[in-house]
C-alpha cells in the first residue's frame, strides 16, 4: 500500500511545470487563441519532442509506455497553463481510442505518428441531441461490397480542423450499443465539410463536421459492431479523468493567483488578503482541492489496476472536479474584483476553461447518476 | 502508487475479520448511551477496548515497550477499514490512544511513557482533555487556570470547561498557566492530572442531545506533581499543538464518516418516500452521490497522507483540512439521514416508531458539535490561510 507518486512521476511534474511556464505563458496562450485555428504547431512539436503525445503509447510503437497516472499529471500542468491545442483530442482521445481498438494495421500506421506528433487525430463521438450515450450515435453507416458508407453530421469534434483524422462512430445497426462501429476517417476523404465552432472557452477548438456518402473501405474499421461502444465507454473514462485533472491543475493555480493578488491589493489601507472574508474563501478552495487531487490520483491509478472500480472513480472524479473548478475560478474572479472582471486580465481564461471542462465528456449531475447506477443505489 | 495488499496483508485480513465475528459485542444491551456515563455502559465500552487491544488491534504502530506493536499503518489501516464494515462501536479511549498517547510518545519522559502508555491500550484509565475555558476557547492561549509550582508540586486553581468525558476519565492532559507575566503564548504547562486529586470537582453539563456528554471542571488547590509535568516548563504551548493536531486528524478521520454513509446508504435504500425506496428519488440519488463521492476522496485523501507521514513529509496543514471537511461532511451525512426519514426523523430516542433507535437526530446534533470542538470551522479555515497560504493577519 501506498498512496504517492514515484520519483519518476514527480520529476515529471517538476519538467512539466518548468517547461510550460516557460512556452506556454498566460501571453503565449492569448495569442495562441487569437490565431483562427487555435493550434501552435510549434508548442505541439516541442511537446511531441519530450514524449509526452506517446506518453502511454506502447515502446513497440515508439511511445513511453507509461500509465493513464502519469498522462494525468501531465495534463494537470497543461490545465495549470490553460494549454491550448490539440493535445487532448490527440494525445489522449485519438490515442487511446486506437489502443483500444482491436485493429492492429491502423494501430501500426499511425499510433507512431500520433506518439511523434506528426499526425494528429481526434474523435468524433457527439451529435445534435448532445447525448453521451450509445443512442446518441445516429451517424447512418451501411455496409457495402467496398467498405462503408457514412452520412450524418457530427458536433462538437474537437480540432477536427486540424486533425489528420478522426476516430468516427457511426451506426449500423439498431441495437443501443451493439450497433455502433468505430471508423478510421482521414480528414481528406471525399464528402466531408468541417465548421468550427467558436466557444468562450477560446483554448478549445470544437467543430461542427458533416459527412456526406463518404466512402471508406473495410481497412477503416477500428472497431466493430458489439466492441466499438466497450472501446468508447473505456475511452470515455479516461477522458473524464484526464479532464478532472486539467481541472485540478486549474483549480491550484487559480487558488495560487488569487492568494498572490490578495497579499498584493491593497484597500482600506491593508492588502485585502487579511480579511477573513478573503481568507476564508482560499482556505476552502485548499479544502476542495486537496482532497480532490487524491481523488484524481485513485481514478487515474484505478483505471490501470482497478478494472472493476475504474468507472465509478472516474465518474467520481469527474463529477467532484466539475464542480470544484467552476467553484474556485469563479470565486477566484471575485476576488480579483473589477480587474478580474476585464478582457485585459488573465484570470477570465481559467474561468472559461472550467466551464468547457465541466460540461465535456459529462457534468456533475450526469456523473453523480453514473455513479448511483454503478453503485446500485 | 500501489493499493494492492500483499499475501501476507489479506491474511491478516481475513483473520481480523473472523476475530471481528466472533467478538463484536452485542448491538443493544439495555445500557445508556455513553455520554450519560452509565456505568454499565463504560464497562462495556472498556471490556471492548481491552479485548481488541488484547487481540493486538489498537494503536499498533505504537512502539512494543508501551504495548504496541511497532506494525506499520497499513495493517492498522486493515484493522479499520474490517472494524468499520463489522460496524463495530467506537473506542472508548480514543483521547488517550489517539490524543495524549502520540504526544507522550513524542514529549513525555521515559517514566510517564511507561507510567501512562500502557494502561491507556488496556482501557484501564481514560483521559479527557482540559484545555477550553469559560473566557479561552478559540483564543485557547488566553487561558487562565493557574498553577504555581511550590517546591515539587504544582498548585492548580481554575476551571475548565466543554470538558468531554471527565464524568468517568481517570486522568487529565491539561493547559495551565504557569508564568502570568509572560506573552500568553509563553508561560503555558501542560500537565497530567490525576482526575481523583482532592480540590476537583466535576459537574456534568447537559448537551443539546440531551446527554450530559461535557462537563466543568473545578480545580481547588489541586496537588500535581512535577514529575506530571509533559516537556518544559512553560512551553506547554508545543505540547498542546502537537496534540491539537492529533486531535484534528482524530476527529477528521474517516473511518466514522464510512461508516455513517454506509449506514445513510442502508437507510436510503430501505426507507420508502412516496411508495418507492429514498434511494429511487433523482435528487435524492444526487445527493447521496455527492456525499459518496466527498467520502471516498476523504478516505483516498488520508491514504495519500499516511504514505506522507511514512516517507517523514511534513504534514502542513493537513489536519486543519481534515477536521474542516470531515466535521462538515459528517453533518450534511446525518442532515440527508433525517430528510430521507420525513417526520420519523426528529422523533426522539424514547419515542414509539423510533427509526434505528432514534442515532441519527442524535447523530445530526453531535456532528455539529464536532464542528465546534478541536477548534471551529473558521478557526481551521484562518490556521489553512495563514499558515498554509501565508496570508497576512
Ligand atoms: C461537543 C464538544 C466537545 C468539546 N470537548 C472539549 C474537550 O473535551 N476539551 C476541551 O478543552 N474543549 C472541548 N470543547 C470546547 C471547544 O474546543 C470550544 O468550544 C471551541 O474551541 C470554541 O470555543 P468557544 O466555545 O469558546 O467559542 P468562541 O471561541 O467564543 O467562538 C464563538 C464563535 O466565534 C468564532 N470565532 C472566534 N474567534 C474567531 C476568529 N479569530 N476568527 C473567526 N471566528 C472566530 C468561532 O468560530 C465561533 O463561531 C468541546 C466543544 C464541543 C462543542
Amino acid at each position: 500500500m501506498d498512496f504517492a507518486l514515484s520519483d519518476d512521476q514527480e520529476l515529471l511534474q517538476r519538467s512539466a511545470r518548468d517547461f510550460l511556464n516557460k512556452e506556454c505563458a498566460p501571453s503565449f496562450v492569448r495569442e495562441v487563441t487569437r490565431s483562427d485555428d487555435g493550434f501552435a504547431r510549434g508548442l505541439h512539436e516541442k511537446m511531441a519532442a519530450m514524449g509526452w503525445s506517446g506518453l502511454i503509447v506502447p515502446e513497440r510503437f515508439g511511445g513511453l509506455d507509461l500509465s493513464l497516472l502519469d498522462l494525468a499529471l501531465l495534463n494537470e500542468e497543461m490545465g495549470r497553463t490553460v494549454t491550448p491545442g490539440p493535445f487532448f483530442s490527440s494525445a489522449v482521445l485519438a490515442t487511446l481510442t486506437l489502443l483500444r481498438s482491436n485493429a492492429a494495421a491502423l494501430q501500426k500506421a499511425w499510433l507512431p505518428k500520433l506518439a511523434s506528433g506528426s499526425a494528429i487525430g481526434s474523435l468524433a463521438l457527439l451529435e445534435e441531441s448532445d447525448r453521451l450515450d450509445a443512442i446518441g450515435v445516429t451517424l447512418r453507416c451501411t455496409k457495402n461490397r467496398r467498405g462503408y458508407r457514412l452520412n450524418g453530421t457530427k458536433m462538437f469534434v474537437l480540432d477536427a480542423h486540424v486533425a489528420d483524422f478522426m476516430l468516427v462512430a457511426g451506426r449500423c445497426r439498431a441495437a443501443a450499443q451493439d450497433g455502433i462501429v468505430l471508423l478510421l476517417v482521414p480528414r481528406d476523404t471525399p464528402g466531408i465539410e468541417i465548421k468550427p465552432l467558436l466557444d468562450i472557452d477560446q483554448t478549445r477548438r470544437p467543430c461542427e463536421v458533416a459527412f456526406r456518402d463518404v466512402e471508406l473501405p473495410e481497412a477503416a474499421l477500428a472497431a466493430g459492431e458489439g466492441r466499438a461502444w466497450k472501446v468508447l465507454s473505456r475511452v470515455m473514462d479516461a477522458a473524464a479523468i484526464i479532464l478532472a485533472a486539467d481541472s485540478l491543475g486549474g483549480a491550484q493555480k487559480a487558488l495560487e493567483m488569487s492568494v498572490e493578488y490578495s497579499k498584493v491589493r491593497e484597500q482600506f489601507g491593508r492588502p485585502i488578503g487579511s480579511f477573513q472574508a478573503v481568507k476564508h474563501i482560499c482556505a476552502e478552495m485548499v479544502s476542495d482541492i486537496e482532497p480532490a487531487r487524491s481523488l484524481v490520483w485513485y481514478a487515474a491509478y484505478a483505471f490501470d489496476h482497478e478494472p472493476r472500480q475504474a468507472a465509478r472513480a472516474a465518474s467520481m472524479a469527474k463529477a467532484r472536479l466539475s464542480d470544484v473548478y467552476s467553484r474556485t475560478t469563479n470565486r477566484a474572479v471575485q476576488i480579483h474584483g473589477g480587474i478580474g472582471f476585464t478582457w485585459e486580465h488573465d484570470m477570465h481564461l481559467w474561468f472559461k476553461r472550467a466551464k468547457w471542462n465541466e460540461v465535456a465528456f459529462g457534468d456533475a449531475t450526469h456523473h453523480r447518476e453514473r455513479l448511483a447506477q454503478l453503485s446500485a443505489f | 502508487m500501489n493499493l494492492s495488499f500483499t499475501a501476507d496483508q489479506e491474511t491478516f485480513r481475513k483473520q481480523v475479520r473472523s476475530w471481528i465475528k466472533t467478538n463484536l459485542p452485542k448491538k443493544d444491551t439495555g445500557a445508556q448511551p455513553l455520554e450519560s456515563g452509565d456505568p454499565k455502559r463504560v464497562r462495556e465500552m472498556k471490556d471492548w477496548q481491552r479485548k481488541l487491544h488484547q487481540a493486538g488491534y489498537v494503536a499498533m504502530g505504537w512502539p512494543k515497550e508501551y504495548g504496541g506493536r511497532a506494525a506499520d499503518v497499513v495493517e492498522q489501516t486493515i484493522v479499520n477499514e474490517e472494524l468499520v464494515l463489522a460496524r463495530a462501536p467506537g473506542l472508548i479511549g480514543m483521547m488517550g490512544i489517539l490524543m495524549v498517547g502520540p504526544t507522550l510518545i513524542q514529549h513525555g519522559t521515559v517514566e510517564q511513557k511507561h507510567r501512562h502508555l500502557p494502561k491507556i491500550l488496556t482501557a484501564e484509565e481514560i483521559w479527557c482533555q482540559g484545555y477550553s475555558e469559560p473566557g479561552s476557547g478559540s483564543d485557547l492561549a488566553s487561558l487562565k487556570t493557574r498553577a504555581e509550582l511550590v517546591g515539587d508540586e504544582f498548585i492548580v486553581n481554575g476551571q475548565k470547561v466543554w470538558t468531554s468525558n471527565a464524568q468517568y476519565a481517570d486522568w487529565m492532559f491539561c493547559l495551565v498557566r504557569t508564568d502570568p507575566t509572560a506573552p500568553k503564548h509563553k508561560g503555558i504547562s501542560y500537565l497530567l492530572v490525576d482526575m481523583k486529586s482532592p480540590g476537583i470537582t466535576v459537574r456534568p453539563l447537559v448537551q443539546m442531545t440531551g446527554d450530559a456528554g461535557f462537563n466543568e471542571v473545578f480545580f481547588d488547590n489541586v496537588r500535581v506533581p512535577r514529575r506530571n509535568l509533559v516537556g518544559e516548563l512553560n512551553l506547554g504551548w508545543l505540547v498542546a499543538n502537537s496534540t491539537l493536531a492529533h486531535e484534528r486528524n482524530m476527529l477528521g478521520s474517516t473511518t466514522r464518516t464510512q461508516q455513517m454513509f454506509n449506514g445513510l446508504l442502508r437507510l436510503a435504500q430501505t426507507r420508502q418516500r412516496y411508495g418507492r425506496p429514498a434511494a429511487d428519488d433523482l435528487v435524492m440519488r444526487q445527493r447521496l452521490a455527492d456525499l459518496m463521492i466527498r467520502v471516498e476522496a476523504m478516505k483516498y485523501h488520508a491514504f495519500r497522507q499516511l504514505t506522507d507521514s511514512i516517507r517523514g513529509r511534513p504534514p502542513g496543514i493537513g489536519a486543519s483540512v481534515n477536521k474542516l471537511v470531515s466535521t462538515e461532511l459528517n453533518h450534511d451525512i446525518a442532515a440527508a439521514a433525517l430528510e430521507i426519514m420525513g417526520s420519523y426523523g426528529t422523533l426522539a430516542r424514547k419515542s414509539n416508531h423510533v427509526v434505528d433507535r432514534g442515532t441519527w437526530p442524535i447523530e445530526f446534533m453531535f456532528t455539529l458539535g464536532l464542528v465546534i470542538g478541536g477548534g471551529t470551522s473558521q478557526i481551521q479555515k484562518n490556521i489553512i490561510s495563514e499558515r498554509g497560504l501565508g496570508m497576512p493577519r
